[in-house]
């Protein structure tokens, strides 16, 4: 929910943003960002909080997803990338032939943490286990040693971000079972989880409290501290790619180091992601919130 | 008479027969303006609904009309496989079981919403005194004024839970409900029957002993079934019974609105002719005033599922969205997919940068719904012309 009212309050800015262009004068840096529609929310809510500091800059956020990102950083029709894979070899190789180098900032990272209701004796699964649920070969609570009642598998809807990371990570790209049912936000997924006490689901780590259980996977247990050191096996980078270092100073070195600062990582954890930064920001914070 | 000057005179000789003077042709000409404005006025819903039949069309085309698969190849997929992955690699479009869906939540919400809305008409129509009418009809149309959010709120976080934890409950209970009196009345009426042709006698012995024996036989079935209901368990609570039953709802105020305006047009002179020929106030609604008002109540029942069919949010929040046929088709306690929520859930990224096929298959879903929607208008209209021919 929260993901997208963010995104609906960037998309009004950024129509404020291409009115206010046409009447101000020329002459201000301009920042094109272009890519994932994952990403796209972050560097949203990153564009409002730079120009806001910085009256000079505009920033533009545009959401064509990961593969066209990569091709306008190629053909020069933006200046950042919004990624949530790495690049591709074929799209590396397409960049250095254009006189393009392209260079990886890690902005945030988005895990995400299978949820079921708190009574339920399920404590951990493998990242097999929950395929097979999802994949509908695993129907009844008792194949994995719960109780013996049909599991209700919900997943967000395929439009999500949080699916395509699920999809991605989870699904091997296979298709889910017809039997799933589909919720359209977080804040619905918990709903659904918290009433059903034989309901499994999945949700972004930011949005997991404690009318909810959180499962380990693969025994680990989902939180900012694992997702960050890459031990839990269900979280991915997300990235912004630009054409070589920006030069230090300049106000494009600023945004994408934007994630670093206090106030970056407010708004990385507003919009339900992880920051990178975790390690040493308000870790126990993050903890208690679980 | 005398005073009037020459021209006058010439005036009102050539104005006989004329209200007044004949125009100028400037007068004329902004007659013509206006005529024209009123005529454009009128027609811009037609021409909005033609706009949007256009535009829809003209993007739902191009999921049919593609380069890599025929036509009859798309439409068999479309419309007879239920496999829905339209971000898939490679995707599927398989719409069946959102039809499906849809028609199971409308035919439910129509069982819930029928009913009690045409029953709750006649009630208001014609038992009620006038003044509680003019109370409670306001407040049944209020119903129609919460949105739809609401309602889905509602479905998601009240129905939903309570369906999970006592669903077999809840369901025997609603059992009872429709079952206890619809049993009595069975009962009293086959008991009249049967008792009708015997000599006078015999006639209340007779009616004393089929209505015990009959009410012990609907009694042990409608328990049986009852119990039998008590003992289901509900899954999940996002399915298509809480859907159907949140959708009637919504359908009710509709309903009852229009069926009671459709009674009342009935007029008194048919309900007073009824008395007259000594019709008890039973007879007179179902011999006649049901039958004059037939078409309206026709009408007032398909404005009222053509809500539940395009009603959104609260499908998209509490159907559950399983891209499924229930299995067996009519078991309403699993979730479906209808055609509103498929469109408005798969909007978001679907634009036509990413993938075109994914995004013109939403508005060839649309297009049906759209099919849809004015083939029930087309009907309603064909039915009131019929019945209001039958009683002119």
């Amino acid at each position: 929910m929260r993901r997208q009212y963010a995104r609906s309050v960037g998309r009004l800015a950024i129509a404020a943003l291409v009115l206010a262009t046409g009447a101000v004068t020329f002459g201000q840096t301009k920042i094109v960002v272009d890519g994932s529609t994952t990403v796209g929310p972050l560097a949203k809510a990153f564009a409002e909080h730079f120009m806001s500091e910085r009256p000079g800059v505009t920033v533009t956020v545009s959401e064509s997803g990961s593969g066209n990102g990569a091709k306008s950083l190629i053909n020069g029709t933006c200046d950042v990338a919004d990624m949530s894979r790495f690049m591709k070899e074929t799209e590396f190789k397409a960049a250095v032939e254009a006189g393009v180098f392209p260079v990886a900032h890690v902005i945030a990272m988005d895990g995400i943490a299978v949820i079921v209701h708190p009574s339920n004796p399920a404590r951990d699964l493998t990242v097999e286990q929950v395929r097979d649920i999802y994949l509908g070969k695993i129907t009844n609570w008792k194949e994995i040693g719960g109780p013996d009642k049909p599991i209700v598998v919900i997943s967000r809807d395929t439009n999500s971000g949080t699916y395509e990371c699920f999809e991605e990570l989870v699904m091997n790209k296979q298709k889910m079972a017809a039997t799933v049912e589909y919720v359209g936000s977080n804040g619905a997924m918990r709903q659904r989880v918290q009433s059903t006490p034989t309901a499994i689901g999945y949700a972004g780590l930011g949005f997991v409290d404690r009318t909810v259980k959180a499962l380990s996977v693969n025994g680990v247990q989902p939180s900012r501290a694992t997702v960050v050191s890459g031990v839990y096996p269900i979280a991915r980078p997300l990235y912004m790619f630009t054409n070589g270092y920006p030069k230090l100073g300049s106000p494009l070195h600023a945004f994408i180091t934007l994630h670093l600062t206090p106030k970056g990582q407010e708004i990385v954890e507003a919009i339900g992601f992880i920051p990178v930064t975790t390690c040493d920001s308000p870790a126990g914070q993050a903890e208690g919130k679980e | 008479m005398t005073s009037l000057s020459l021209p006058a005179q010439r005036a009102t000789r050539r104005n006989v027969g004329r209200l007044s003077r004949p125009a100028s042709a400037w007068r004329r000409f902004l007659g013509l303006v206006g005529h024209g404005l009123l005529l454009l006025v009128t027609s811009s819903s037609v021409l909005a609904v033609l706009f949007i039949f256009f535009f829809i069309a003209r993007d739902a085309l191009p999921f049919f009309f593609t380069p890599e698969v025929s036509v009859l190849q798309r439409l068999r997929e479309f419309l007879t496989t239920s496999a829905w992955y339209p971000s898939g690699n490679p995707p599927a479009f398989g719409a069946l079981a959102i039809f499906v869906g849809s028609g199971l939540v409308t035919l439910a919400a129509a069982c819930v919403a029928v009913p009690i809305g045409v029953l709750a008409a006649i009630c208001l129509s014609d038992v009620l005194p006038f003044r509680i009418r003019q109370l409670v009809k306001p407040l049944v149309e209020v119903l129609a004024a919460i949105p739809s959010v609401a309602y889905g709120f509602f479905a998601l976080v009240v129905l939903a839970p309570l369906l999970q934890s006592h669903g077999g409950t809840v369901l025997s209970i609603g059992w009872w409900c429709l079952a206890g009196p619809a049993a009595a009345l069975t009962v009293f009426v086959l008991s009249d029957l049967l008792a009708a042709r015997r000599p006078d006698r015999q006639r209340r012995a007779l009616r004393l002993t089929a209505g015990l024996l009959l009410a012990a036989l609907a009694g042990l079935l409608v328990f049986s079934v009852g119990r039998r209901l008590a003992a289901i368990e509900i899954d999940s609570g996002t399915n298509a019974l809480n859907v159907a039953l949140i959708l009637g709802i919504m359908a009710l105020p509709t309903v009852t609105s229009v069926s009671e305006d459709a009674l009342q047009a009935v007029g008194r002179e048919l309900r007073a002719g009824a008395y007259a020929l000594g019709s008890t106030r039973a007879e007179t609604v179902i011999r006649v005033v049901l039958p004059a008002a037939s078409g309206g109540i026709c009408a007032a029942i398909i404005l009222g599922l053509m809500r539940a069919v395009g009603e959104t949010m609260v499908v998209w929040m509490a159907s559950g969205n399983a891209a499924r046929i229930p299995n067996p088709w009519y078991n309403l306690l699993q979730p479906v997919r209808t055609l509103t929520a498929t469109i408005a859930g798969d909007m978001g990224e679907a634009d036509h940068v990413t993938g075109s096929a994914r995004y013109h298959v939403l508005f060839a879903l649309a297009l049906a719904l759209l099919s849809i929607a004015l083939l029930c208008n087309l009907v309603s209209e064909w039915v009131i012309r019929r019945t209001v021919a039958r009683y002119r």
